[in-house]
């Protein structure tokens, strides 16, 4: 029987490795955004685990909520990514210090 | 309360979102060349909403008249002295801009559009007492603020800036969600009420974690220590404008928010987050204190100081009293005074060319070439460091006075000594303005609507913003009944 713990655990782990992709990515951003997607969505697993075992809707709506800025926020992530490649002509994370101290 | 009572209730947030839908129509139809025009609208619809939002904070309104549909938004005296503080940031922000963008030809007419987006994002924040407004009310402004920050698109460190804040943005609101999603879990309900009621008594393993995600990512948005790291880079990269919006107006809802959020929503656990907060404020006041020391860059030096300020805000709210919230609104009221002033001193600082002079060492003699701004920038620099005569000092004082009241002596002691090393790089900018040989790089005429917003800060932080003090109190006393009283 699947119970809340393992929805949790797979969440946890998922938003682990989330955050893992960002501070231990070294190559683009590109992988950034794909890190923040996947700790948005270990959220939404936890929202609808939690919505079905106490049985009450508000976390279902909750995960559409974050669906919806989510989808924003990669747009956004996005369109400042280009102006930032037109300008510097690369998109490595090493390369990302223009300011420093 | 019915939905027609709800929506009169939100009326400053309605009029500033069909303001910016509309100027949004007319900016994408009139082009770049309305931009002054769209500015002066975006300005009124603010004045608007500021009209109709003071007077329930004279008043002090609070209980359950002020909840909005079914208790999600509350637009009680504490909501409503924070958004004042805010539609006044965002009003000064409006009015120092078109001078600097149109030296670089970047003067867009979606600059005030997006600053009426992030200020309806804020109103949201301050006003919410539900975990999914606080999310979208969060998610509207931050959104607004990475485009705010890449605005100067030409610039390599502009665009640096947008992608580094959105970056971390992005991480803190996923660890705000996190947490969200476990005190979701541990507490059945997402409104503050009702996470008050579940959270009581010894708390689950789960429930703490999920304190301890959402607290850091609102320490996040507060630039507090140890979530501090991108501030200095954001301000220093970000146009100078959006820098003096962003050192105002969005500390001052992520304050209120965080607390809303401690006091309200978690007020039946303050043994769990005082720690924290107590933490933050003191490495905030210390890491701000030394950070800001080796710097050369002005704007990176006043997002140091910015770091440092935010820590005596948190002791305010660390005594956890109502004395506290009222020190803490009091307190943020001169913070926004001197910030404005500050980078407004910094924005009127251009060399022959009309580049901004952002150098410290630029600034060496000041005094004898530029006396006006010298004097302004030494008077920001003193209230800064909170030394007596001026207003500053006012508000160091009601914050201690708090922490003390509510017995935290220790923490109003290191408090004191940390602000002692604070004092020198502040005093150390008036030493090189008016004792080091002059430079003479500061040449530039400065913009009529620059003066007047230098002079009126500047008034505010001189020795005659003592009259405001107890009216300013009386204020902050009702808004934190207010928040008290939890509607």
């Amino acid at each position: 029987m699947i119970g809340i713990e393992h929805y949790v655990t797979v969440s946890s782990i998922l938003f682990v490795l989330g955050v893992l992709g960002i501070f231990l990515n070294r190559k683009n951003v590109i992988v950034i955004l794909m890190a923040i997607e996947l700790i948005l969505l270990a959220v939404n697993i936890n929202l609808v685990a939690f919505s079905a075992f106490l049985h009450d809707l508000t976390g279902q709506i909750f995960a559409m909520f974050v669906l919806t800025v989510a989808a924003g926020e990669a747009a956004i992530g996005l369109a400042i990514l280009v102006i930032y490649f037109r300008g510097r002509g690369t998109i490595a994370v090493d390369d990302v210090n223009r300011m420093k101290g | 309360m019915d939905f027609a009572a709800s929506l009169h209730l939100i009326l400053p947030e309605e009029i500033l979102s069909i303001a910016a839908l509309v100027l949004l129509l007319v900016s994408a139809w009139a082009g770049d060349k309305a931009s002054r025009a769209i500015s002066v609208a975006a300005c009124v619809a603010l004045g608007a909403a500021f009209a109709l939002v003071a007077p329930s904070v004279c008043g002090g309104a609070s209980g359950p008249d002020t909840l909005a549909f079914g208790g999600q938004f509350a637009a009680d005296a504490f909501a409503g002295m924070a958004k004042l503080m805010i539609f006044a940031a965002a009003g000064a922000s409006l009015v120092i801009a078109p001078a600097f963008f149109e030296r670089f030809r970047a003067m867009r007419a979606e600059y005030p559009v997006l600053v009426l987006l992030a200020v309806i994002g804020m109103c949201i924040m301050v006003s919410a007492r539900d975990l999914i407004t606080l999310y979208i009310g969060l998610e509207l402004n931050s959104l607004a603020a990475y485009v705010l920050a890449s605005f100067l698109r030409t610039d390599d460190r502009s665009a640096e800036a947008g992608l580094k804040y959105f970056v971390l943005g992005a991480l803190a609101s996923g660890i705000l969600l996190f947490g969200m999603s476990l005190t979701y879990g541990f507490s059945g309900t997402t409104g503050f009420e009702g996470i008050h009621a579940a959270l009581t008594g010894p708390m689950q393993t789960g429930a703490l974690f999920g304190v301890i995600f959402v607290l850091a990512s609102l320490a996040f948005k507060i630039s507090a220590v140890p979530f501090h790291m991108w501030t200095p880079d954001v301000y220093e990269g970000a146009p100078t404008p959006v820098t003096t919006f962003f050192a105002s107006a969005p500390k001052v809802a992520a304050m209120a928010l965080t607390a809303r959020v401690t006091l309200d929503a978690f007020g039946a656990q303050a043994e769990a987050w005082r720690q924290i907060v107590i933490f933050a404020a003191l490495a905030s006041i210390v890491v701000g204190a030394l950070g800001a020391i080796g710097q050369s860059n002005i704007k990176r030096l006043l997002a140091y100081s910015s770091i440092n300020n935010v820590g005596f805000i948190l002791i305010g709210l660390a005594a956890g009293t109502q004395a506290g919230a009222s020190a803490m609104l009091v307190y943020l009221a001169i913070y926004v005074a001197m910030t404005i002033g500050g980078f407004v001193s910094v924005l009127m600082l251009k060399d022959e060319a009309g580049e901004p002079v952002e150098a410290i060492a630029d600034l060496a003699g000041l005094s004898r070439t530029r006396p006006a701004l010298a004097l302004c920038l030494a008077m920001v620099m003193f209230s800064l460091a909170g030394i007596p005569p001026l207003f500053g000092f006012w508000g160091k004082f009601v914050v201690f006075q708090a922490a003390v009241n509510a017995g935290f002596v220790p923490l109003a002691a290191i408090g004191i000594a940390a602000s002692v090393i604070g004092a020198f790089y502040y005093i150390k900018i008036v030493k090189v303005m008016y004792f080091d040989e002059p430079a003479d790089k500061v040449r530039g005429a400065s913009d009529g609507a620059h003066w007047a917003l230098l002079i009126i800060s500047a008034v505010v932080i001189s020795p005659l913003g003592y009259i405001l003090t107890p009216w300013l109190g009386a204020l902050a006393d009702k808004a934190a009944a207010a928040l008290f009283l939890g509607g």
